[in-house]
């Protein structure tokens, strides 16, 4: 037996299948261009904008901070989120519902305004440094993604499972490590690679708290922008896509993607 | 190395909701009860208190004379059985088995070789290695007793085991159960909301509702004389009819019912039968007769059910719906006039229920 296909099925999920991928080829060919402005079709094959990038110090600087950001805030994220997200679902019963939607407070406030009020309330009342500010926002930024991507690997969690090795004579601190964590391992790399792509993309926190010296790649981005249309910002975007290419291959590898469907 | 379990006046909470009441519960080395009741009764409550997940509000748990009722729940070396297995589905099949060994600082050959010995004892032998998301919902039942077996634990306490299994294996693995049990003389408690399952599995029940225990003892007591009109209803009693003394005459006594029927009660069968009471049988007990001038209640009959060892009539009577049997030899048509006469041997008296 075969399965017909519609015609307009057909031609549907080609439109799709150019929407979804369309963007990143022009992105591709334009940081390819050897021209100095930004074009698409690329003319003539360079790698010379991928040079630049690493020639100029602003570049170099920014990509190593917004990766220190994206670990660290991902991290302390992951540090309060996990617990957060265990209490969550562990005492549902007894926890009151509105507690759990106050975790995902910071995705329903616009970003601005977030960003807005650490810079007011964080940055400018304790004159915190900018890097520490930074991590801050971001932390902040990204708990929910890892509240809920956790909270829905812990839906699925029997928490008798738990309570069979604490029968059986493990220390309730114990069990949560070796027993719980295990059996959320997937929800918890994918927290972790949500947490730090958004990380590693955002501008409407970042923009606020970035200041002399210290800034993150997107920032620079728009910085360079601003002043030079040449094709190095699609080159430094090229740069992210493969990074976060990098981190799902490495998941790949380790674990197989379909955790992720999970 | 098994220890006698003594429960003594627990009352408990959840939140503001009183679920235990003063529940007090002795039971012996060796022995099997199980805790049967509706869904909220408290049997659960009472497991989970003694396996120390929960805190009663006041009362003690004792495990052969050592006091329980502060200690964490990993102290207390209670082997527990879970109604969906709760296997560490990361874990193989003998790393589950072996997971209470490892936290008692049980490990390499001495670990492997009582793993091995449980698994050979429960039948999966040839399973240690697969992961427990491969195996049948009877060999995962099977692996969560062995994992509670092989740390010898003076208590074991079953939470609905068998619920979550089909109808046949569920009487096959009751009976394994109960092997296991005995040949280990481990003491046991075991929860069910399954009659059949815990009269068949069990040395003594309790009859649970509403946080208190209604009554305790063997099934076979349970099942002929229950204590109280809610275990008389439990346990199937259909007929329970309120009675009145009117006569008493030596060794009879003539009570009366609602709709002014009067019935001749001997001692002999009854003990002492106080003013008012409850006459309480099960359909078998009510023999029904369309000889209308023997003493019995009179009725009409209505819907006639064929049991396959009597036909069972709804009987119209003065005293409200009964359900009574008839012999097999002489079918009686619906809204013949009969009488219903109770066969002493399978009634029983009960105290009147308080008004509620």
């Amino acid at each position: 037996m075969t399965n017909k296909l519609h015609p307009a099925l057909i031609a549907f999920t080609v439109l799709v299948f150019f929407f979804l991928v369309g963007p990143l080829v022009i992105v591709i060919g334009s940081a390819l261009s050897d021209t100095t402005y930004l074009t698409f079709p690329p003319q003539g094959l360079s790698l010379r904008w991928f040079e630049n990038i690493f020639q100029i110090s602003a570049f170099r600087r920014t990509i190593i901070t917004s990766l220190q950001i994206a670990f660290l805030s991902t991290f302390i994220a992951l540090l309060i989120g996990i617990p957060a997200a265990y209490a969550l679902n562990r005492y549902r019963i007894q926890l009151p519902g509105w507690l759990s939607t106050l975790f995902i407070l910071p995705v329903l406030v616009p970003e601005l305004v977030l960003g807005f009020s650490i810079l007011k309330n964080v940055a400018a009342q304790f004159s915190a440094p900018i890097f520490l500010s930074l991590v801050i926002g971001h932390s902040l930024l990204v708990l929910p993604y890892v509240v809920r991507v956790i909270s829905a690997s812990l839906a699925s969690f029997d928490f008798s499972i738990e309570e069979a090795a604490i029968s059986l004579g493990s220390p309730p601190l114990k069990t949560f490590f070796t027993i719980l964590l295990p059996n959320v391992r997937s929800g918890v790399i994918a927290a972790f690679i949500l947490s730090f792509i958004t990380s590693i993309n955002d501008v409407s926190i970042s923009i606020f708290m970035t200041g002399p010296g210290i800034s993150t790649l997107p920032i620079q981005i728009l910085a360079h922008m601003e002043q030079f249309f040449d094709p190095t910002v699609a080159s430094v975007s090229v740069l992210l896509m493969a990074l976060t290419v990098a981190v799902m291959a490495v998941v790949e590898r380790t674990l197989g993607l379909t955790f992720l469907a999970k | 190395m098994t220890q006698n379990l003594s429960i003594q006046n627990i009352t408990a909470h959840y939140g503001t909701t009183k679920v235990l009441e003063d529940l007090s519960l002795d039971i012996a080395e060796g022995e099997l009860v199980s805790l049967l009741g509706a869904s909220g009764c408290g049997k659960t409550t009472t497991l989970r208190l003694v396996a120390g997940f929960l805190e009663p509000t006041s009362g003690t748990i004792e495990l052969g004379g050592k006091d329980l009722t502060r200690l964490p729940a990993h102290q207390r070396n209670i082997g527990l059985v879970f109604q969906n297995y709760a296997l560490f589905p990361h874990l193989s099949v003998a790393d589950n088995v072996g997971f209470g060994l490892k936290q008692r600082g049980i490990s390499g050959e001495d670990k492997a070789k009582r793993v091995g010995a449980m698994l050979e004892r429960v039948g999966l032998a040839h399973l240690a290695d697969r992961l427990p998301g491969a195996l049948s919902g009877g060999q995962k039942q099977r692996v969560a007793l062995a994992r509670a077996l092989v740390i010898e634990p003076p208590l074991l306490m079953f939470d609905e085991p068998l619920s979550n299994l089909d109808a046949k294996l569920r009487v096959d693995m009751r009976v394994e159960i109960r092997q296991l049990q005995r040949a280990n003389g481990t003491t046991s408690v075991y929860v069910t909301h399954d009659q059949e399952e815990a009269f068949s599995i069990s040395d003594r029940v309790a009859i649970m509702h509403a946080g208190r225990i209604m009554q305790l003892d063997t099934p076979e007591v349970l099942y002929q004389r229950p204590a109280n009109a809610f275990v008389a209803r439990f346990v199937g009693f259909e007929n329970l009819i309120p009675m009145k003394v009117v006569a008493r005459d030596g060794a009879k006594v003539t009570a009366e019912m609602a709709g002014g029927v009067k019935l001749t009660l001997g001692l002999e069968h009854f003990g002492a039968i106080p003013d008012s009471f409850i006459l309480a049988c099960r359909a078998d007990g009510l023999a029904v007769t369309d000889n209308v001038n023997l003493e019995g209640i009179p009725a009409t009959l209505g819907l006639r059910t064929y049991l396959g060892r009597a036909y069972q009539y709804q009987c119209e009577t003065g005293a409200g719906l009964l359900l009574a049997n008839g012999p097999l030899t002489r079918p009686l048509d619906i809204g013949a006039n009969a009488k219903l006469v109770p066969v002493p041997e399978q009634c029983t008296i009960l105290a009147p229920e308080a008004e509620a």
